[in-house]
C-alpha cells in the first residue's frame, strides 16, 4: 500500500495525541492547573487536531467530508469522525474547567478520555478491517498495535515515567507480534494468482493491461523501498520502544524527556512507514506483483 | 445508508467467457467512451500524449497458463466491477456516496457524495475501481446503468456498452438471480466460477473458464491417409493373374 505521508503523519500525530489526552482524562498531572494544565492540554490538542487535518489533505474531493459523519452504522472511517469530535468536545470543556476554573470533574474525564482511546481503535479499524490486504486484517494485532503506540506517546508527552517504560517494552512486544502475523497473513488469507484467476496451473501475467500507470498501481501495488524494510524494523524497535524504554529506568530530566520524545517520533514514524509500505493488496496479484 | 441490501431477488450482472475473448480490448474502449461521454464525471486521462495514464472500468488482463498436463495457454482476462453481493466497498464508505442498488444489485457510486478517500477501493480486493485524478471521485462500472433501463435506445442497445461491443460474443449480461435466465443456464452448464471466492464478497460476476483440451481416442497421425500403403493384394485381373501363377 502506498505510505501517503498524509496519512502517516495523521496516525502517528493523533495516536500520540489522543494517548496524552486519555492519560489526561484519566487522572495524569492530576495536580496541574493554570498554565501547566494548558501546556499539557495544548499539546494533546495540537497533535490530535493537527494529525486529523493532515489526514483531509488526503482527500480528492473534501468539499464532500461534511458527510462523512453519516454513515456510523456500517463505516469504521465514519465512526472515526464522529468519537474524534466528540472526544475533542468534551475534552475541551474538562480542560477548559481545570485551567480557568480549577474545578476537575473526574467523570467527565473519563468519559472523555475513554472516546479519546475509542477514537484510536475506529483508526486502527479503517485498517483492521480492509481483509484484502492480509497484512492489516489481523483483527487483535492491528488494533493493540495502535493503541499501544497511542498510549505510549502519551504517557511519554505525560512524562508519566513510571507507565511510560512499562508501555515501552509492552509496545515491542506487540509490534514483534504484529510483524509475525503479518508476515504469514498473505499465505495464510488462501488468494493467490489461481483463486484471483480462476484458472488451473501456473499461472503469471503476460501482458499488462495497459502501457502506464494507474490509481490501482501507485494506490495498492507499492513495492518500492520494501529493501530497507528489515533495517526500518530495527530502528522502530530500539527508537519507538527499546532505548525510551531503557531511559526510563534512569531520571529523566527536561532534556531526556525531549531526547525520548524525538526517539519515539523516530521510531513510531520508521514503523507506521513499514505499516503501509510492506502491507500488500489483493489486487497485486492480477498484475502478477505483490 | 451504506448498510447492503439483506437480498436482492434481480442480481444484474456480467458472464465473462475466458474461452471466447481474443484479447482485444474492444470492451475497453466502448466502456471508455460510454462512460466518458454520458452519466457521472468522465474517465480523465492525465498526460495523455506523454505517460499516458488514465481511469478505466474495465480492463484486459492476459495471462500465460501453464497446466499440470499438456501445453501452455494465453488466456484473455477482462476485469470490471463484480457487484458483489457482499461488496465491502460498500460497507466502508463513511458519507454514504457508495451504495447497492435493492431493485437490481447494481453497485453505485453517487459522486455528489463522494469526498475521494479511496477506502472503497481499498476495501475492494478486485481493482474494480479507480479514484478519478481529475474529477477527484471514485469511479467503477455502473453496468450502464444509463443504457439498460433507457427507453430513448432501440433494445438491441439495452445492454452494458461492453457487452453490445464484444466481437467475439465474450461477454454476457443479464439476471444472474433468475436460476432460469440465459446466463445463469450459461454458467449452470460451463461451470462458472467466482474470484477469489476466499475473500467473502460473492462476486455476482460470473468467469466461465477455458473448455478443456479435447483429446483423440487413438493415435492417429495426421499424414497417416496420405501414407496409406499400396494394397499388397492385387486385385481384378492381376490377382487373378497372381492366384493363377501361384498355383502353377
Amino acid at each position: 500500500m502506498h505510505p501517503a505521508p498524509s496519512v502517516i503523519f495523521f496516525s502517528v500525530l493523533s495516536g500520540a495525541g489522543f494517548g496524552l489526552l486519555t492519560l489526561l482524562g484519566f487522572g495524569a498531572r492530576a495536580t496541574s492547573q493554570g498554565w501547566p494544565a494548558f501546556v499539557f492540554f495544548a499539546v494533546g490538542f495540537v497533535l490530535a487536531v493537527g494529525g486529523l487535518l493532515s489526514a483531509t489533505l488526503h482527500l480528492a474531493n473534501p468539499k464532500n467530508a461534511i458527510y462523512s459523519f453519516s454513515q456510523w452504522r456500517t463505516s469504521w472511517l465514519s465512526r472515526e469522525g464522529i468519537s474524534a469530535v466528540a472526544a475533542l468536545s468534551l475534552m475541551g470543556l474538562y480542560a477548559a474547567l481545570i485551567i480557568f476554573f480549577d474545578i476537575r470533574v473526574a467523570p467527565l474525564g473519563y468519559v472523555a478520555g475513554a472516546l479519546c482511546l475509542f477514537t484510536v481503535f475506529t483508526t486502527a479499524m479503517i485498517y483492521t478491517q480492509i481483509k484484502a490486504v492480509p497484512r492489516w486484517h489481523q483483527p487483535l494485532a492491528t488494533p493493540a498495535l495502535f493503541l499501544s503506540y497511542a498510549l505510549t506517546g502519551g504517557a511519554l508527552l505525560a512524562g508519566a515515567v513510571a507507565h511510560a517504560g512499562f508501555l515501552f517494552l509492552l509496545t515491542a512486544l506487540i509490534q514483534l507480534w504484529h510483524w509475525n502475523g503479518g508476515d504469514k497473513a498473505f499465505r495464510n488469507a488462501g488468494t493467490n494468482m489461481n483463486t484471483a484467476t480462476g484458472l488451473k496451473g501456473a499461472v503469471r501475467q503476460f501482458e499488462s493491461p495497459h502501457t502506464g500507470d494507474n490509481y490501482l498501481l501507485k494506490e495498492m501495488v507499492y513495492v518500492v523501498g520494501r529493501k530497507h524494510a528489515f533495517k526500518l524494523r530495527i530502528i522502530a524497535l530500539l527508537f519507538a520502544a527499546l532505548i525510551p524504554s531503557f531511559m526510563m529506568l534512569g531520571e529523566v530530566k527536561h532534556l531526556g524527556a525531549l531526547i525520548a520524545v524525538a526517539l519515539y517520533f523516530t521510531g513510531t514514524f520508521a514503523s507506521r512507514w513499514l505499516f503501509f509500505a510492506e502491507a500488500e493488496h489483493v489486487v497485486g496479484l492480477y498484475y502478477g506483483k505483490r | 445508508m451504506t448498510a447492503l441490501p439483506e437480498t436482492t431477488q434481480t442480481k444484474l450482472g456480467l458472464v465473462i467467457d475466458l474461452d471466447t475473448c481474443v484479447g482485444c480490448h474492444a470492451c475497453v474502449v466502448s466502456c471508455k467512451g460510454w462512460n466518458t461521454e454520458n452519466y457521472g464525471a468522465p474517465l480523465s486521462d492525465m498526460d495523455p500524449y506523454g505517460q499516458a495514464e488514465g481511469t478505466f472500468l474495465n480492463r484486459v488482463h492476459s495471462y500465460e497458463v501453464v497446466p499440470d498436463l499438456g501445453t501452455a495457454q494465453t488466456v484473455h482476462f477482462p476485469k470490471s466491477c463484480l457487484h458483489c453481493e457482499d461488496a465491502p466497498c460498500v460497507t466502508v464508505c463513511p458519507t454514504g456516496a457508495s451504495y447497492k442498488r435493492t431493485e437490481d444489485g447494481i453497485v453505485l457510486v453517487n459522486e455528489d457524495a463522494c469526498m475521494g478517500c479511496g477506502l472503497c477501493a481499498w476495501a475492494c480486493p478486485y481493482g474494480a475501481r479507480e479514484l478519478d485524478q481529475a474529477a477527484g471521485v471514485m469511479k467503477k462500472c455502473t453496468l450502464c446503468v444509463d443504457r439498460i433501463y433507457n427507453e430513448n435506445l432501440p433494445e438491441e442497445d439495452r445492454e452494458p456498452a461492453c457487452v453490445r461491443t464484444c466481437p467475439a460474443g465474450a461477454r454476457h449480461f443479464g439476471d444472474l438471480g433468475d436460476p432460469d435466465s440465459d446466463v445463469s443456464q450459461l454458467v449452470a452448464e460451463r461451470g462458472g466460477i467466482d474470484l477469489m471466492p476466499e475473500q467473502g464478497t460473492k462476486p455476482t460476476n460470473k468467469y466461465l473458464p477455458p473448455r478443456p483440451k479435447d483429446t483423440l481416442d487413438t493415435d492417429i497421425d495426421v499424414l497417416g491417409p496420405l501414407l496409406a500403403p499400396v494394397a499388397e493384394q492385387p486385385k481384378g485381373f492381376l490377382g487373378w493373374l497372381d492366384r493363377a501363377l501361384e498355383k502353377l
